[in-house]
């Protein structure tokens, strides 16, 4: 085994990169996870709805995009749309990508808790004169996502863990500053080192504000742990 | 329509004369597929009483309930609430019976998600479009009657089961409705919290709410019910005031009923 | 320009053999650290739940490429000069062990408390209890979320592509790279991960409503 001296001294003038690549990881992955949760949203209303062919289409469209690799799905639209005409930055095809992956998950978890809701809370709506609208977004699509949240936010921390595949199409994001940074280091060990502590913080920063947001969203959480 | 009017138009009923039907059931059947769990039941609900059904589970006594409160469709019959045939499939009756028809259940079914006060409130706002000041107000009272004026800002789980179902009571009384039911509300209650129900319950029936209970607390239906109807099999067995029902049973089926203690 | 034909096809199959034996060498390797894991997260010492906590924390909040680059850099600066595939089944290894730890601790402690008192009370070690009593149950109860990671992990070897891997992905690459026809070429690639994911996940599903249905 030969021996082997650390070196970070290229933190000394890399550091701004680190951190403006941290900063493009920030808005990938946060706007992706806004869009991704609205789609995700959207679909889990089709999918626990009456029209059984918009169900059926939404229900194939979570189970391709979850059983195929987000690597491939990211080239398919990078790559692949433009030979179809519609070329897109790498920027842009990331985000789509990312969301199109986060609204099939999401989908997935909020079904889960509109499945959870009790028949009998949707009857004392009824019984209220609640009409059938009301009675989706008051008692069942709000309680619903209130009780999949945590389940939520985990998918969002992962989805900006995974956003750094995006490097592989030269998104503007963390691991993409990182492999330049390293292709003028040469200290590949430290600069990914580096890269995944960066890593490590950014999700415990997601988790902090997701756990905000859900304190501020959902009172009941905060008001019953006190 | 004033009770006076409605008294003159229609044929008085000799229990309890000057009174006005307030549900009206004809002939009504149900079933759960190949499953018939009412067979032609026919009752006919006055103002300003209390009535029990009894019967042994499985006797279509909870199915009834449900079918006047259109959470169940009838599969023959009709079903009368304040003058308007209930239909679940035509919608402006639906709306009207909600508006007449409040009903707690023995699940209580509050919003775990929502405090008690807006649990209360909820349907005032967004129902009948109250200013969220107005229905507080409204809510704070009927909390009040209910003796839990102090739970306003607790969440469902924080509650016992009796302080639940009280809170679910309250939840009804708010939009002021013309009847109350009561599905076995105190069933999944410990002996010890039932009292507090039924208590407000009492309280209801004294202040002249018109209130149908499908219910096991016997004694209770014995001293304030002013008609206990006993199902067996899907039908309405014997129907009368409870000092009948309870010392002159008239069918076998009865008598066991009542002695087998339930 | 050559067009995407059937000679493709049959060369991305190929390639997906890689990613089942990469698949394979990944469960294996992160299944038995990850029982070790997971027996580490409800061990009665402190500083082994600690440890095993601290590991899972740390590896569930790096992305699975920066893994892969560490375990890529990582050898090499220690000597040895390794083959992609060594990198790449390490990477994964680590990567899978953290997650299928914390599930199957999920699982270990969801068997109730009870179970615990009595084969104690019945005077089983703690070894005896975990083999005989706890392990069992919770290997029940893990079927489905396991056989649920197993479509993770086929997909993610797809990123150890990225180290010049010849697997299903990278062999998407190179095709696309002699056609110019990406979007076939991708839609194939899918595909044929599809092919190899929705049976898992099939099988996932049926053995979770087995489940619920034996409770």
């Amino acid at each position: 085994m030969i021996s082997y001296t650390f070196d970070f001294s290229f933190l000394l003038t890399t550091w701004p990169a680190f951190m403006r690549g941290a900063w493009q990881t920030i808005l990938l992955a946060g706007s992706s996870i806004a869009f991704g949760f609205v789609l995700a949203l959207v679909c889990a209303i089709i999918r626990s709805g009456k029209s059984k062919l918009a169900a059926g289409l939404v229900g194939a469209y979570v189970e391709v995009i979850r059983n195929t690799p987000l690597l491939v799905q990211i080239f398919i639209v990078y790559f692949g749309l433009p030979s179809l005409g519609l070329r897109l930055s790498a920027e842009t095809a990331a985000v789509i990508a990312l969301v199109i992956n986060t609204g099939a998950y999401g989908s997935e978890i909020i079904r889960a808790g509109i499945d959870s809701i009790a028949k009998g809370q949707i009857e004392a709506a009824e019984c209220l004169g609640l009409n059938k609208l009301q009675i989706y977004w008051h008692i069942v699509l709000i309680p619903a996502v209130e009780r999949v949240y945590p389940a939520l936010s985990s998918q969002f921390v992962l989805l900006m863990l995974s956003s750094s595949i995006t490097s592989q199409i030269s998104a503007q994001e963390l691991t993409a500053e990182a492999n330049m940074i390293q292709s003028e280091t040469f200290r590949s060990f430290e600069v990914y080192l580096i890269v995944a502590a960066v890593y490590l913080a950014l999700s415990v920063l997601f988790r902090v504000v997701l756990w905000a947001i859900g304190e501020v969203a959902f009172v009941r959480r905060r008001k019953l742990r006190t | 329509m004033s009770v006076n009017e409605a008294a003159g138009t229609r044929p008085r009923n000799e229990a309890v004369p000057g009174a006005e039907p307030i549900i009206v059931v004809d002939n009504v059947s149900k079933s759960f597929g190949p499953l018939q769990v009412l067979h032609g039941v026919s009752l006919t609900i006055e103002r300003g009483t209390m009535v029990a059904i009894v019967g042994r589970s499985g006797s279509g006594k909870s199915t009834l309930l449900r079918c006047m409160n259109a959470l169940d469709e009838t599969n023959g019959g009709t079903i009368k609430v304040c003058g308007n045939a209930v239909a679940m499939s035509d919608r402006a009756s639906v709306k009207r019976l909600r508006t007449d028809v409040g009903m707690v259940f023995q699940s209580y079914n509050l919003f775990p998600h929502l405090t008690v006060l807006r649990n209360i409130t909820l349907a005032l706002t967004v129902v009948q479009k109250k200013a969220r000041v107005e229905a507080e107000k409204i809510a704070r009272d009927v909390l009040a009657l209910v003796g839990l004026a102090d739970k306003a800002e607790s969440y469902p789980e924080q509650l016992s089961g009796g302080q639940a179902q009280r809170v679910a009571i309250a939840r009804s009384l708010a939009l002021s409705p013309k009847v109350l039911l009561f599905d076995e509300v105190t069933s999944a209650l410990d002996p010890e919290l039932t009292g507090e129900v039924l208590k407000v319950m009492e309280d209801l029936a004294r202040q002249g709410m018109t209130m149908v209970l499908v219910t096991h607390e016997m004694a209770f239906a014995r001293r304030l019910a002013d008609i206990v109807v006993f199902m067996h099999q899907g039908k309405v067995w014997e129907a009368g005031p409870p000092a009948e029902i309870f010392a002159d049973p008239k069918t076998p089926e009865l008598r066991q009923f009542l002695s087998s203690g339930l | 320009m050559i067009q995407f034909s059937s000679t493709h096809l049959i060369y991305l199959i190929e390639a997906a053999r890689w990613t089942v034996l990469l698949s394979v060498l990944a469960f294996i390797g992160g299944g038995a650290f990850g029982l070790v894991l997971a027996l580490g997260r409800v061990s009665q010492h402190k500083w082994l739940r600690w440890l095993s906590a601290a590991y899972i924390q740390i590896i569930q909040g790096t992305p699975l490429l920066v893994v892969l680059f560490l375990a890529y850099f990582g050898l090499s600066i220690l000597g040895l000069d390794i083959e992609p595939i060594i990198a790449a089944g390490l990477s994964l290894t680590v990567y899978t062990a953290a997650f299928l730890g914390e599930i199957w601790r999920g699982c270990i402690l969801s068997v109730p408390k009870t179970q615990w008192e009595a084969s104690n009370c019945i005077g089983l070690s703690r070894a005896q209890q975990y083999r005989y009593v706890i392990l069992p149950q919770a290997a029940r109860i893990a079927i489905p979320p396991t056989v649920g990671f197993m479509v993770q992990i086929v997909k993610n070897t797809s990123i150890t592509s990225i180290i010049g891997f010849v697997e299903l992905a990278r062999a998407g690459q190179i095709v696309n790279n002699s056609t110019f026809q990406p979007f076939i070429t991708f839609v194939f690639v899918a595909i044929i991960y599809f092919a190899m994911c929705y049976p898992l996940s099939l099988a996932s599903r049926h053995f979770e409503r087995k489940l619920n249905v034996g409770k």
